[in-house]
């Protein structure tokens, strides 16, 4: 099953992300910011970054732009949780590598049906 | 698949109030004159976490207004606006409001909208001020666009990636397979590639996608639908539509290409305005249909909510609101705890093969296990009570706040210093101190620190300072409140304590007793009553809040300079240090805090002035004999005290002997309550359950002190001559 590194600074969010990735069988890693989720990536390989844009100590941009600088994390997708649906965050966003974006608020499904497009 | 979002609320709540308090400390860290970027930083970040998950969790009423305070920070922290001193007023409200808010909400209520509406406007009144903003011609643009695409027979979309393409992780066949899964039943997707692209090998990058597409969907799909696709690459990539059946022409495609991004302009529009939508409706589509279509599900989410959360969520739950507290702990406590209990185990284990087959011989070896097994058990007491100890910044830390809008309606300036923030304390203790906190720095403001320009006057720097001090000193943990006001002006209290017939007309005290003056029922110094200090809450009532803690409180005051209260508290409520006593068969506790000393009664020494109270005289003062045995009705010996043991005890700063049998040892309790195991009993505070198994009562000297005074003792207040 594909593994995901789901990286949210507020933890409602990840439990939530975590909660319903893993009820869809997923392997889920938590990560509370850019500098753990980068550590994490570095240890193992996953199939799916999701990140939050908004963190302490790295944000998700800066986290995109270090995974794509790994060679594992070259092609590996890497979707933004963003609740900025305005074009400059996005623009940022693409400028840093990332896949594709979903616009908070969202459900569980929703949640899914995204993840669906960029795995397997 | 369904989920129960409700399950993750007590965390975001948790959060969502953590993240109020960061906001609160660090808008009360900023001033206009220095902005510093990484504090509105934080402050974004935790308005922007409360609004994300505000939407995510259903509670639309606080991520709306959180959006507003959301766009005014962003708009600040991308330097297009500059920080006003009004801002940060209007910040902090917004901070009270959506803590309210959350609050009703945690409980199952309709928040009160009023005052966020009332937010809100002001909010909207600043952001339309100077910026001009952008959403206006965004508004009207996208929707005949999307409107007019309800085209059933099908589309031809020609996708000419960017190189680049697979560098951010999006992958062609992806979204073709995405956009199969679209189709009905009926629909085809056929798909041709055009590799004209492709270079000569020796120049082929292997990273890059040479490749191109036409893609040909017979069938009922909107136009919209197979935007949601390419939503992500729309910008880098070359995509053109056209109708099934209309002619490519190349005057066609260009402004389909300048439609395309217009379209996706629309797309991410229509997303802000139904973020609601996108909750309500059920679909599997994460994308938004149309803008046309939005509005509808928007309001019925709406009027949903406050019902929905209003009808059902109490019924399943009911005592689970407000009671339901939590604790966060350390993972290091944890661990330790953990530890122990695995010493614990293993002592355990070890006594167990012991008994197994003892015999004299092994003696030795159970002695050292009993040793081992009371050390375990010691350090996992102490190990849980640190769980319940937190720092006492979460008392400390409202202060700011305070302080600054105390400061501010008194026209006084305010210097607010902190120390020992770090200092644990009992959670139970430290929730019971807040309000007697709040009290006596909210005295020292209102009555401590002088106007400015008395104290310009008086040649002090103009702003004064508050000091909250926290440290520990034995088995006690002590706050200090200390301002360098004028101190208390002893003529005013002893006049005002004469007026009110608290002191003796001619009676004279020391400045020390004067001090103890402000703790008596009744006595407030202010000339005039103001509705800072003046709440018919005086000091006697924090004495009285503080001694139900087991705790003191006393004040020094130098005129001129300052005064300092001192407030000393056990570090828990759960635990106690007790003297136990015998009085007849029974075994009683006394708190040792409350033990003055033990003597010898001496026949000498004893007056029986009103008849049925002996009292005795020690050291120029009065005090009560009590005898338990009589107060608690044990079947009592006729005999006089004379000669009897007497443990001297103070409660409320009066004295009281009490007889006894004999002292015991001294050992640390675990407070069971009577109330909840059995029904009050007056006199009594608590019980606990000794080494032997029996219970012992534990005294409550203050209930001990009015029972006597109910049957018509004097107290033993009054100074011998």
């Amino acid at each position: 099953m594909p593994s995901i590194l789901a990286v949210d600074d507020s933890a409602s969010m990840r439990q939530m992300v975590s909660f319903t990735l893993k009820g869809a069988g997923y392997q889920v890693k938590e990560a509370s910011d850019g500098v753990e989720a980068l550590a994490e990536a570095k240890r193992a390989r996953y199939d799916l970054v999701l990140s939050d844009v908004n963190m302490p100590n790295m944000n998700g941009i800066e986290l995109c732009k270090n995974l794509r600088q790994l060679g594992d994390y070259k092609f590996v997708p890497v979707l933004m949780l963003t609740t900025e649906s305005a074009g400059d965050m996005k623009m940022q966003g693409k400028q840093a590598g990332a896949t594709g974006w979903i616009v908070k608020p969202f459900n569980p499904e929703q949640l899914l049906s995204t993840i669906k497009r960029v795995l397997g | 698949m369904s989920i129960d979002l409700s399950q993750f609320h007590q965390v975001f709540f948790e959060e969502s109030f953590e993240g109020l308090d960061v906001m609160e400390s660090e808008l009360l860290a900023l001033s206009p004159e220095s902005v510093d970027a990484e504090t509105v930083n934080t402050i974004f970040r935790a308005a922007h976490s409360i609004k994300g998950g505000a939407g995510t969790f259903g509670f639309m009423q606080v991520s709306e207004f959180t959006h507003q305070l959301e766009t005014l920070l962003d708009e600040i922290r991308a330097g297009q606006r500059t920080l006003e001193k009004s801002h940060v007023d209007l910040f902090l409200q917004s901070v009270d409001c959506l803590r309210a808010m959350l609050t009703s909400l945690k409980d199952h209520e309709a928040p009160d909208m009023s005052r966020a509406e009332e937010l809100k406007k002001q909010f909207i009144a600043i952001l339309k001020g100077e910026v001009a903003s952008s959403p206006a011609n965004e508004a009207d643009a996208p929707a005949p666009e999307t409107a007019a695409d309800a085209g059933p027979e099908g589309w031809v979309v020609r996708f000419i990636p960017s190189t680049d393409l697979l560098q951010t992780g999006n992958e062609p066949f992806r979204m073709f397979r995405e956009l199969q899964s679209l189709l009905e039943d009926g629909s085809q997707l056929q798909i041709e590639v055009d590799s004209s692209r492709l270079p000569e090998f020796e120049n082929l990058q292997p990273e890059q996608c040479y490749l191109s597409w036409t893609l040909t969907v017979t069938g009922a799909i909107n136009k919209a639908d197979i935007e949601t696709v390419f939503e992500w690459v729309v910008d880098e990539c070359d995509i053109t539509y056209r109708r099934l059946g209309e002619a490519a022409s190349a005057d066609n495609a260009s402004t389909d290409n300048a439609g395309a991004n217009n379209a996706s302009d629309s797309s991410s529009e229509s997303e802000s305005s139904s973020d609601a939508a996108n909750i309500a409706t059920d679909t599997n589509n994460v994308t938004v249909a149309s803008v046309a279509e939005a509005p509808a599900p928007v309001q019925a989410q709406i009027t949903s909510i406050p019902v929905a959360d209003a009808t059902q969520a109490p019924a399943p739950k009911p005592a689970k609101s407000a009671d339901q507290s939590s604790i966060r702990v350390s993972i290091d406590k944890v661990d330790s705890l953990i530890n122990m209990v695995g010493e614990l185990v293993i002592t355990q284990s070890m006594l167990g093969q012991l008994g197994q087959d003892f015999d004299m011989s092994r003696l030795a070896r159970l002695q050292e296990g009993l040793s081992q097994l009371e050390q375990n058990t010691r350090e996992l007491q102490e190990s849980v009570m640190k769980i319940r100890m937190m720092p006492i910044s979460f008392a400390f830390s409202r202060f700011p706040r305070l302080v600054r809008d105390l400061g501010a309606q008194l026209g006084k300036k305010v210097n607010l210093v902190m120390q020992g923030e770090n200092t644990e304390l009992d959670k139970t203790v430290m929730e019971k101190i807040g309000d007697p906190l709040v009290h006596l720095v909210r005295n020292s403001l209102d009555h401590g620190l002088e106007t400015t320009e008395k104290r310009i006057a008086s040649g002090k720097n103009e702003t004064g300072t508050i000091t909250l001090n926290a440290f520990h000193q034995g088995g006690n943990i002590v706050i200090e409140v200390r301002d360098d006001g004028a101190g208390l002006n002893e003529e005013k209290i002893l006049q005002k304590a004469r007026d009110r017939g608290l002191v003796a007309q001619h009676q004279e005290l020391s400045s020390e007793e004067i001090h103890q003056l402000i703790f008596l029922p009744g006595f407030s110094t202010a000339d005039v009553v103001s509705d800072i200090s003046g709440r018919g809450v005086g000091m006697d009532v924090v004495r009285r809040n503080i001694s139900e803690l087991n705790g003191t409180i006393e004040v020094k005051s130098n005129r001129g300079t300052g005064s300092t209260f001192v407030i000393r508290l056990p570090l828990t409520l759960a635990i106690l240090d007790g003297q136990l006593v015998r009085v007849r068969d029974q075994t009683y506790i006394f708190p040792l805090v409350s033990i003055v000393e033990s003597i010898q009664l001496q026949k000498q020494t004893l007056n029986n002035i009103t008849g049925s109270q002996p009292v005795m005289k020690l050291r120029e003062e009065y005090i009560p004999i009590v005898r338990l045995d009589q107060i608690f009705h044990l079947r009592h010996r006729n005999e006089s005290v004379d000669d009897a043991m007497l443990v001297v005890v103070e409660g409320d700063n009066e004295k009281i002997g009490i007889v006894v049998d004999d002292l015991l040892g001294q050992q640390q309790v675990v407070i069971k309550s009577l109330e909840a195991n059995y029904q009050k009993v007056s006199g009594v505070s608590g019980a606990t359950i000794l080494g032997d198994g029996t219970v012992a009562l534990i005294i409550d000297i203050s209930g001990i002190g009015k029972k006597i005074e109910h049957r018509g003792a004097q107290p033993g207040k009054e100074q011998a001559a």
